[in-house]
């Protein structure tokens, strides 16, 4: 059991509440998922030609500024940083492989939770509302948001192993479910040059869309194929640089249920946590169907 | 009696509910989406809840009539004994799931599983049904006015399936069968009891073909 959560803006006069509103949704997930959480928020767009970096180290008092000079001087450009906690967003004029080459050699410790130009991930063990405080979510502006809390089954209980996970630039995927094909398919990816941090079954589902989306799909493509490809059971949201999609497995065991008004678009686990949402009791509501791709966002 | 689920917790709902030594009509207001709402009844109170229920309400229901304004969640009226849930929205999977007796009646649309296992429970969807409904049933009958999704009655046994309009496929051993007048009748007792105008004559039938009841000596090959 795992709770997944997500709300896209499509009033912008909300986008200084993203983080205010989105809190009490992630935490209402905690019955479903109590032993870690993470949100990936999108927002603070970084011109094109930059990337936004979003780091963690298991310090909380890293040294990010050694990190950011060491990147300046490789790579002969600004580095801004800015800390949450043991995370840090660092923004640069430069390529996400430069990038990651630079951070590995100079500390292998540190993780690289997301690269994009809008997403930022963070993610910890606890309590969901223990990392909603520690993130100071309530506090963030964006435009949408896309949260999980787990309960692990089918790998230990780390940072790690939390959601969401990152699948590409400004992607990435949450889920609620397990996976029964995962040490085949992750042999599998690791062929095709996919690298994997943990055991955990959801960490192979976002590698395999990764590996999809690098060899050309478009990312409704890619959830197509991952319907093919992944046995088991699945609610997935994957955040995009312009929104988020939904994708249930044909047998559908998993729970979903989405909401719309003239302001949001909301999907959650549960209904409970659609419950704080202003205007919720007109929104129009609805259980995605099964084995379908659902889109929402930007044109 | 009232409640309010803003300053009452479901718990004490439930608890008070059960305490009633004598039928009672009682309202519970703001809901939103609280699971296990009225669950276990067993006198012929009558419940009103007013907000999205989640899971398993009205669950094991024996008596009581359960009326829910807006939506519920998974499990709605799972294993009722007897008594009446009427949702005056759409359900989530497995309403009516293993249920006995009683009437279950849906105004909007019911997801995947609507009445998985059912052994004596009648159902009335006003909407349409998502796949796999019926599934198993044994005993019963599911009305569907609207559409039935993939893998209508799979392994059905005994249960008696109608649906008016069109069915995505069907499952295993299931059977479009004809119309008799006891189906009629029983049909036209089902409309009535759940307040819709549908005319029975619009519906289809569908049961089980009994071909999964016995072992078929040619089949011995695949074990």
């Amino acid at each position: 059991m795992c709770g997944i959560v997500g709300l896209y803006l499509k009033n912008k006069a909300l986008e200084g509440q993203l983080g205010q509103l989105f809190e009490p949704m992630l935490v209402s997930m905690t019955g479903r998922g109590p032993d870690s959480a993470g949100f990936a928020i999108y927002g603070d767009e970084v011109p094109e030609g930059m990337i936004k970096v979003t780091l963690q180290h298991a310090n909380e008092h890293y040294p990010w500024h050694d990190l950011a000079n060491e990147l300046e001087q490789a790579l002969e450009t600004d580095v801004s940083v800015l800390h949450n906690a043991n995370a840090a967003v660092l923004k640069l004029e430069a390529q996400e492989d430069a990038v990651r080459a630079v951070i590995t050699a100079f500390d292998p410790t540190v993780r690289v939770m997301s690269v994009g130009r809008s997403i930022e991930i963070l993610k910890s063990v606890g309590l969901p509302q223990t990392i909603a405080d520690k993130f100071t979510l309530s506090g963030m502006k964006g435009s949408h948001i896309v949260g999980h809390t787990r309960m692990a089954t089918e790998s230990g209980v780390s940072m790690e192993g939390s959601h969401p996970f990152s699948t590409g630039l400004d992607l990435c995927l949450v889920h609620n479910g397990s996976l029964s094909n995962h040490n085949r398919l992750r042999e599998a990816l690791k062929k095709e040059g996919i690298v994997f941090e943990t055991e955990n079954d959801s960490e192979v589902a976002a590698g395999y869309l990764t590996w999809r989306l690098r060899a050309g799909d478009s990312l409704q493509q890619a959830l197509e194929n991952a319907l093919d490809a992944l046995d088991g059971f699945f609610t997935f949201t994957v955040g995009t640089k312009d929104g988020f999609a939904v994708v249930r497995d044909p047998i559908a065991c998993k729970p979903a249920v989405m909401a719309e008004t003239d302001d949001y678009v909301a999907m959650a686990s549960e209904y409970h946590a659609l419950a704080s949402l202003p205007g919720i009791e007109h929104a129009r509501l609805w259980e995605p169907d099964p084995g379908k791709v659902y889109f929402w966002g930007r044109d | 009696m009232k409640f309010d689920l803003k300053k009452d917790s479901v718990r004490a709902v439930n608890q008070a509910l059960h305490d009633l030594a004598q039928p009672a009509d009682v309202s519970v207001d703001h809901i939103s989406g609280d699971h296990n709402l009225a669950v276990g009844l067993n006198r012929p109170h009558k419940v009103t809840l007013n907000g999205h229920a989640g899971y398993y309400c009205a669950g094991m229901n024996q008596q009581a009539e359960v009326t829910v304004h807006g939506n519920v969640g998974q499990g709605v009226a799972e294993n009722m004994m007897s008594g009446k849930v009427h949702v005056f929205g759409n359900a989530s999977q497995s309403a009516g799931a293993t249920a006995h007796g009683g009437l279950l009646v849906i105004e909007g649309d019911a997801a995947a599983r609507c009445g998985i296992s059912m052994k004596g429970v009648d159902i009335v969807v006003k909407g349409s049904v998502g796949h796999m409904s019926a599934f198993m049933g044994q005993a019963g009958a599911l009305v569907v006015c609207g559409d039935a999704g993939d893998a209508l009655g799979d392994s059905l046994y005994e249960a008696h399936i109608y649906v008016k309009g069109s069915v995505a496929s069907l499952g295993a051993d299931c059977v479009e069968k004809s119309m008799r007048a006891e189906h009629l009748e029983e049909l036209t007792r089902l409309l009535e009891a759940a307040g819709s105008d549908e005319d029975p004559a619009d519906f289809k039938r569908y049961g089980s073909a009994r071909e999964l009841y016995n072992f078929k000596v040619d089949n011995v090959g695949a074990y």
